[in-house]
């Protein structure tokens, strides 16, 4: 998993039908800063400028949106309150 | 996902099985502010709409082909979406603070 922040949401309308979803475009937090960025899925109803949890996988992103298939890998799992590095 | 600019199209009669009636887009991959970034690919149009020109989000690696009508088909990158407008409100600010400088 990856720690991000909302930058933004990308509106669209034609879509594949898994996806006519709210979508998120977080930045990918690195220790030197952002290392790109994603378009989310969002299940959290996290909002911009939130610092998120991002799920980056497949399989396990089907599970939480219970399919089986589907063209779906980013999901945000979790807001971040803080974290704590030595 | 990312965002990408559709820059054209790919025309294939052969192909692999399970390609049959696929349309190939060329696609520009786009940074967070929609300005290219990185080598353009090759990728499967899933939403049958998208055009030259248009912004679009996509899809890569083994999700590209979950996206296609058959499984396991070889594609490794499919426009899943059409863009109307990706809103980033702290760049709007930024720019217009910028503006004022």
């Amino acid at each position: 998993m990856k720690v991000g922040t909302v930058a933004g949401t990308v509106v669209s309308t034609v879509n594949t039908p898994l996806l006519d979803r709210r979508l998120l475009l977080c930045d990918i937090e690195g220790m030197q800063g952002r290392e790109g960025y994603t378009i989310c899925v969002d299940v959290v109803d996290a909002g911009v400028g939130d610092t998120v949890l991002i799920l980056d996988e497949g399989n396990s992103a089907r599970q939480i949106l219970g399919v089986d298939t589907g063209e779906i890998r980013a999901v945000i799992v979790g807001i971040i309150d803080q974290i704590d590095l030595d | 996902m990312q965002l990408g600019r559709v820059m054209g199209s790919v025309v294939a009669s052969e192909k692999v099985d399970g390609l049959d009636g696929v349309r190939f887009l060329v696609v520009q991959p786009l940074d967070r502010n929609s300005r290219p970034s990185g080598a353009t690919v090759v990728a499967a149009d899933a939403v049958h709409m998208a055009g030259e020109g248009e912004l679009v989000y996509f899809v890569a690696s083994r999700e590209a082909a979950e996206a296609m009508p058959e499984r396991f088909v070889p594609v490794d990158h499919a426009v899943v979406g059409i863009v109307d407008h990706v809103h980033l409100p702290d760049e709007r600010r930024r720019a217009a603070h910028e503006e004022e400088e």
